[in-house]
């Protein structure tokens, strides 16, 4: 092997929004601690730390208080909400590969209990109750995006991506039926993993007896809000094979998306028809495929970025598993394994970083859904966003 | 001042002075949709620059409201104390300028509501210097 891997998976407890005691940073450093013993490295030898989705847990701080001797490389991916995770593992191991640093952990800290919930920025201000609603000054193209489209109720993604998914039952008779099998199937993989937060057996009938939130969504269609972190250990190739479990490599990342596609707080409804019922992953999987020299045949099992059931239909499409608008019996006929962990619909939502670590661990060996003989795993990161890609092989 | 079908406590719209003109025609209940000076093609939302010809001078022109709804839902869920539930979310194609508008359809049950049904602007005045599009059926 000649590129980067990842040697090292670590993540703290994972609950429900507001479970965790303990504040978001202290998880941070919890997890990048596993993450570091996992693969039987010291912290001294951490000399890089990267992240995504604005992570509040500034790279500084971290270091001084794990009492890292240098830090070398500190990176955030500038993609909109969770589309920098693979990114994130990418810029690591560009920095890792280029010399830059010796080894670097990617983690990801998330308790919406002690913050803002995600994706309701500057522009989700309400106005204040003393006095008439009234214009206000921008603080920025994110906040004056916003502006034509929280004050008429697109509060929240659900809402987003409710009106990209009946556009697409539109377009190509995608079913209710369709996205219910999504949340049904990742629950099941979540009832065999103990770290999930969501682990009761759900059929389709109790995926349907859930109150609907933006149709078609409803509640079993939307991903968790949760406190927890997790953390993985980026190093070379030299480095890994002397480590303690075996090394996984990063055998490609890609990241982007199509000019013009996510526009606003993740609104994407100013771009042409063909685009907006798609994820917008295909830029990201057309360099992904050519990087890693493969195509989705040879994938054994696959990570997909599940913040909403019918947005993994549409990666399904982007990445070529099928044409566009197949998704939904693509999805319910393959037997290609997909979020063996429960996903960030069952397990936990720590913005598709804990996708990373359970493909680490299935290739491995080490997942609670073992897929045997697996070798070759895709990770992705957010449709519906700029995002980003990975695929990652057993080292040989 | 108009019907109101959305409490004061909705999130209030944050301006820049590119789109300060969009606001203040809104505020006199006309739709506006800018225009590229160079090339003539329609954006929004309104921008500093063209993102086809890269002009920088732009006008906005008034449009009359119409359309028809490109995508929706029903939202169930009430992200805003207040806000009526069920209300509904729109994409609207604004007839003639390849540009769509983020709205409400307004008295409508929403089962009515459908993608390609045809819809006008209403106004809603939200305080005595803003007002925001509404959709009602057509």
């Amino acid at each position: 092997m000649t590129g980067a891997c990842i040697v090292g998976v670590g993540e703290t407890a994972y609950a429900k929004r507001g479970g965790l005691d303990t504040s978001e940073y202290h998880l941070a450093l919890e997890a990048i601690c596993a993450a570091v013993a996992d693969a039987g490295m010291s912290l001294e030898e951490i000399d890089g730390l990267a992240s995504f989705a604005d992570d509040r847990n500034l790279p500084v701080f971290v270091a001084a208080d794990l009492g890292l001797r240098e830090l070398r490389h500190a990176s955030m991916s500038w993609l909109p909400g969770g589309g920098g995770g693979c990114a994130a593992v990418g810029n690591a191991a560009l920095a890792v590969e280029a010399g830059h640093a010796h080894a670097v952990v990617v983690y990801r800290s998330l308790c919406q209990g002690q913050f803002v919930r995600f994706g309701q920025g500057p522009g989700a201000r309400r106005a204040p109750a003393d006095r008439a609603p009234a214009l206000r000054r921008s603080k920025g193209p994110l906040d004056t995006a916003a502006a034509f489209t929280m004050p008429f109720a697109m509060l929240s993604p659900p809402i987003t991506y409710a009106m990209v998914m009946q556009r697409h039952m539109h377009r190509f008779g995608t079913t209710p039926e369709h996205l219910g099998n999504v949340a049904v199937r990742f629950r099941d993989h979540a009832t065999r993993n103990p770290r999930a937060v969501l682990r009761t057996p759900m059929t389709l009938d109790d995926y349907f007896a859930s109150r609907l939130v933006a149709e078609p969504f409803h509640l079993f269609d939307c991903c968790m809000e949760n406190d927890g972190a997790c953390a993985v250990v980026v190093t070379g190739a030299a480095r890994a094979a002397d480590g303690a479990k075996p090394a996984v490599e990063i055998a490609a990342t890609a990241q982007g998306a199509p000019g013009a596609y996510g526009h606003g707080q993740y609104v994407n409804v100013y771009v042409d028809d063909e685009l907006y019922t798609s994820g917008g992953g295909r830029p990201v999987a057309r360099d992904l495929w050519a990087r890693a020299g493969i195509g989705p045949d040879e994938v054994d099992v696959a990570m997909l970025y599940d913040h909403f059931s019918g947005m993994v239909l549409l990666q399904l499409e982007d990445y070529g598993f099928c044409g566009p608008g197949e998704g939904g019996p693509c999805f319910a006929e393959t037997t290609l394994p997909i979020n063996t962990h429960g996903g960030s619909l069952s397990e936990a939502y720590i913005h598709g970083l804990n996708h990373v670590v359970e493909g680490v661990r299935q290739l491995r060996g080490e997942s609670t859904a073992p897929v045997p003989g697996a070798q070759t795993c895709l990770v992705t990161s957010a449709a519906g966003v700029p995002g980003s890609g990975m695929v990652l092989r057993v080292a040989r | 001042m108009s019907e109101r079908w959305f409490p004061d406590a909705m999130p209030v719209p944050a301006v820049s002075p590119d789109t300060m003109p969009w606001w203040q025609a809104a505020a006199e209940h006309r739709l506006v949709v800018q225009v590229c000076d160079t090339c003539g093609r329609h954006r929004h939302p309104p921008s500093p620059v063209c993102p086809h010809c890269h002009g920088w001078s732009s006008t906005f022109a008034d449009h009359p409201g119409t359309g028809t709804i490109y995508t929706f839902t029903v939202v169930h869920q009430a992200f805003v104390p207040g806000i009526p539930v069920p209300h509904v979310v729109a994409v609207v194609d604004l007839d003639g300028t390849g540009t769509r508008l983020v709205t409400n359809v307004v008295d409508a049950d929403p089962a009515e509501v459908r993608i390609g049904r045809a819809v006008e602007v209403v106004w809603e005045d939200m305080g005595p210097d803003l007002s925001v599009p509404r959709a009602r059926l057509r």
